[in-house]
């Protein structure tokens, strides 16, 4: 009697076991890879992959901080240790929850928060949400985010096994999908996405005037507890503002995060405001008409903030550290071949 | 809660896990808990309907009981002092009590369910209570059956109300009868592995056909009901089609996963299909097609009708001023007739429904009277017994239910007759030009799925219909890592193909509607 209890209980525990493993391989196999054309949703879980993650600065945002810093020159130059956790459309409550998110593994010296998700005061797409979420690691914080991101039609069971999201993928897998099953390919250089094509910004839409300048409530709130979260753990807090020209930031949005920055002495810089004094050619400088820059506008970019971070925040040059060098040395190598295949790419001499 | 939801499945997993840990005398109370918070979580304010026809039918049905008791007592009683005029006397005069009683709550409960049908929002204010078909119809069952002392009236109001408002019934049926519910719902069960698993099997059957097929096809099916004037001529036989298909597999993965849900509890439910489109006339699918509310009218509505003394005086009228035959047929007739408007109205108020149950009525009533003919033909030809008329016959059956079927897609019966009779004008398959079934919200992808699916379902009926055994049977007698693979492929299956979450709105059982 009690062996086949027993037997019976194992022949149960093994069934489970059985449909647990292969409902996780059509899971691996039908979440989307982000490797071919999309691959924002791939940024966030990079981070987890980095050795050491004792990054003295942290940028956080949507794709105006990822494709307009270069970390590269930043330690390249200043020998600043930097890291970008950025994902398409960052909502600020996402950058909040990510924030948090880094400082479990390491408090940074300065967060440099780009404010332009402030015009957002609900998630307007379930992809977007996704593409940050789906990278994050399991904790307290990737909960909370999944809670404040919701559309509405979202649910935390979809969350945690994503086959319920992505089971409607079987009729697009393609070998990517086989192929990187159990790997993720490398898409930045430390949350940077690199282009390093050019189109000129020429046919920048007119703004529309808006009904109502304010920024939201839930937005202020997040605003209030990123900046609550940095005095907390010591962190310096930076705000900056891309020197994208699309979508259209709007002056009065401009003043309202002037006066939050003044109100609570935190520094702000509109990179729009010093585009010329940065040397930003918005001919040359960015790779689809204004909205991001490329390899050029970034390098700029970060040799414009690398001072200010050095000088003004104290961030530390770390080039004398050897192992640290070390390990930049083989980013530099990859950022390096990486602008070559590009040049290839899009055949630029 | 769409038993398509997350948080239905949540819910079954908690009841599961519960249900078979607590003490074996909790597990009724956790039924009827889990049953109001099911019914609550819908709408609380229909917890106000469901409990004025539990409470009253379950008062009605016992205070009839009493009553019939309290005559039989008094005759036994006094059987010595009265003699047999006087005891007949004096049951007809307690049964007018009993009569009483039973009109009172009868006229009650359908009042209620003809008022919010009829009136609805405008009336109510909300929405039509969840089910109130389904357990308006349980109820009155019930009460009938006390009536005419074919059960005991349960004393338990929590028994009772456990029986009217078990949940998995509550969407779409199946009409219980309490002699065939109450023992094993009303009883505790021990753990047993082999009735979960059937049970489990029977669910997962039930997801298979719910999200694999109906609501893929539903996809196609909305698109082309949604605008008569664009989709007529060939799409009109992709419509009756889709739909017949959609309508079985949703309304018979909804029963497998109510059925399946009772099984595993250890609760037993009466089938409520016999592989109906196998069916080889219209009357053979109607003893095969929701069995319990065509017996529920048939043992409620149409024996009672025809053997009344309204019908036996109407028989002996139309005996002596028509014919032999027409006084036999007669009550028949007319019962059917008053059973196929009921059937109508009880799927919808609406005018399409009141002709699609009259176009029934008609048909089942041609065949009746085309019976002998049809005999002479059987007995003429040898070849009408064989497998290939046969065959004939259950397509036969299947266009004529498509047809029908037609008329629950659209309020404007205009609608649905000019659209069948596009069939059959000059150029209609042209409108179909090339691709344009993939026009209509559904992909090459999808074809192929429900297709693959649809055969599998197939195979599994063809199978029950040749040796009249359940292949869930036969699977039974395979060892364990065979069962283990077909659950394993179909959870797969349902899991992958299934029609659910972001991007799609798993749709509401069609049944749930009536």
């Amino acid at each position: 009697m009690k062996n086949n209890k027993a037997k019976n209980i194992t022949i149960a525990c093994i069934s489970v076991i059985i449909v647990l493993g292969i409902l996780f391989l059509a899971q691996r196999l039908l979440m989307p890879k982000y490797v071919d054309d999309i691959v924002e949703g791939g940024m966030v879980s990079e981070y987890y992959d980095e050795k050491s993650k004792d990054f003295n600065v942290i940028f956080i945002g949507d794709c105006e901080v990822y494709e307009n810093f270069s970390p590269v020159t930043l330690w390249e130059n200043y020998g600043i240790n930097s890291y970008i956790r950025g994902s398409a459309e960052q909502y600020i409550f996402q950058s909040y929850y990510l924030l948090e998110d880094t400082i479990r593994y390491n408090k940074p010296d300065v967060v440099v928060f780009n404010i332009q998700s402030l015009q957002f005061d609900e998630s307007r797409s379930e992809a977007y949400n996704r593409m940050t979420i789906d990278g994050m690691k399991w904790s307290k914080y990737k909960l909370g985010c999944i809670k404040a991101s919701n559309t509405g039609d979202e649910h935390l069971i979809e969350y945690v096994f994503p086959i319920l999201r992505y089971h409607s993928r079987w009729n697009e897998l393609t070998s990517t999908d086989v192929e990187y099953m159990f790997k993720h390919k490398k898409v930045t250089h430390n949350g940077y996405y690199m282009r390093v094509d050019a189109l000129p910004a020429e046919n920048i839409p007119p703004a529309k005037p808006l009904g109502d300048y304010s920024f939201g409530d839930k937005a202020w709130e997040y605003l209030d507890k990123i900046r609550t979260c940095c005095e907390e753990n010591n962190i310096q807090l930076l705000f900056i503002k891309a020197p994208s020209l699309y979508p259209y930031w709007y002056p009065e949005w401009d003043e309202q995060v002037k006066a939050y920055a003044d109100k609570y002495s935190i520094k702000y810089i509109n990179f729009l405001d010093v585009a010329d004094e940065i040397g930003i050619d918005y001919n040359t400088d960015t790779y689809d008409g204004g909205l991001h820059m490329n390899l050029s506008g970034a390098v700029k970019c970060a040799d414009y903030i690398g001072p200010i971070l050095q000088n003004e925040f104290n961030v530390p040059d770390r080039r004398s550290d050897a192992a640290l060098s070390a390990s930049w040395d083989q980013k530099i190598q990859d950022y390096n071949d990486e602008i070559e295949y590009q040049k290839k790419l899009y055949n630029i001499q | 809660m769409l038993f398509t939801s997350y948080g239905f499945i949540g819910l079954l997993i908690i009841l599961f896990i519960l249900y078979y840990t607590v003490p074996k005398k909790l597990q009724m109370p956790l039924l009827l808990i889990t049953s109001l918070t099911y019914y609550a979580m819908a709408d609380v304010r229909f917890l106000i309907f469901i409990g004025v026809s539990v409470v009253t039918v379950w008062f009605g049905a016992i205070k009839i009981e009493d009553n019939n008791k309290a005559i039989k007592e008094y005759v036994k009683l006094h059987k010595n002092e009265m003699s047999v005029d006087e005891k007949k006397a004096y049951k007809k005069a307690g049964a007018r009590k009993s009569v009483i009683f039973f009109t009172l709550t009868l006229l009650l409960n359908l009042g209620i369910l003809a008022t919010v049908k009829l009136a609805g929002l405008k009336f109510t204010g909300i929405l039509i209570p969840l089910g109130i078909s389904f357990y308006t119809f349980q109820s009155v069952g019930y009460l009938i059956d006390v009536y005419r002392e074919s059960i005991d009236a349960q004393r338990s109001l929590p028994r009772y109300a456990l029986f009217i408002t078990f949940f998995p019934q509550l969407i779409q049926g199946p009409i219980n009868r309490y002699d065939d519910l109450a023992p094993s719902l009303l009883s505790e069960h021990n753990f047993d592995f082999s009735v979960f698993s059937r049970g489990m099997e029977r669910i997962l059957w039930g997801y298979f056909k719910k999200l694999v097929i109906a609501d893929r096809l539903l996809m196609g099916v909305s698109t082309l009901i949604s605008d008569p004037s664009t989709y007529k001529g060939g799409y009109v036989l992709m419509t009756l089609i889709l739909y017949t298909l959609e309508l079985y597999a949703d309304f018979t993965g909804g029963i497998d996963i109510t059925i399946g849900i009772a099984e595993a509890l250890g609760i037993n439910m009466k089938e409520n299909f016999i592989r109906p489109y196998f069916s080889t006339s219209l009357a053979d699918y109607w003893r095969r097609w929701h069995i319990s509310m065509c017996s529920w009218f048939r043992d409620y509505v149409f024996y009672p009708m025809s053997t009344s003394s309204l019908s036996l005086r109407l028989s002996k009228w139309a005996r002596k001023h028509i014919s032999d035959s027409a006084g036999g047929k007669l009550p028949v007739y007319l019962s059917s007739f008053v059973v196929w408007f009921c059937t109508g109205i009880w799927h919808g108020t609406t005018i399409n429904f009141i002709v699609w149950g009259m176009l029934n009525f008609l048909v089942l009533t041609i065949s009746e009277e085309l019976s002998p003919a049809y005999k002479k033909f059987h007995e003429r030809f040898a070849f009408a017994d064989g497998p290939i008329y046969k065959a004939f016959m259950i397509i036969r059956t299947f266009i004529l239910v498509c047809v029908l079927n037609l008329f629950d897609c659209f309020v404007d019966v205009r609608d649905t007759v000019g659209l069948l009779i596009s069939i059959f004008k000059k150029g209609s398959f042209s409108l179909m030009e090339k691709g344009a079934l993939l026009n209509i919200g559904l992909s090459a992808a999808d074809y192929i799925v429900a297709g693959v699916a649809l055969i599998i379902v197939f195979i599994v009926s063809s199978s029950e219909e040749k040796d009249n055994i359940s292949v869930r049977d036969k699977l039974r007698k395979n060892p364990y890592p065979v069962r283990f693979i077909v659950w394993t492929l179909l959870l797969t299956a349902t899991l992958i193909f299934g029609i659910y979450g972001i991007g799609y709105d798993s749709s509401q059982f069609i049944y749930n509607r009536f």
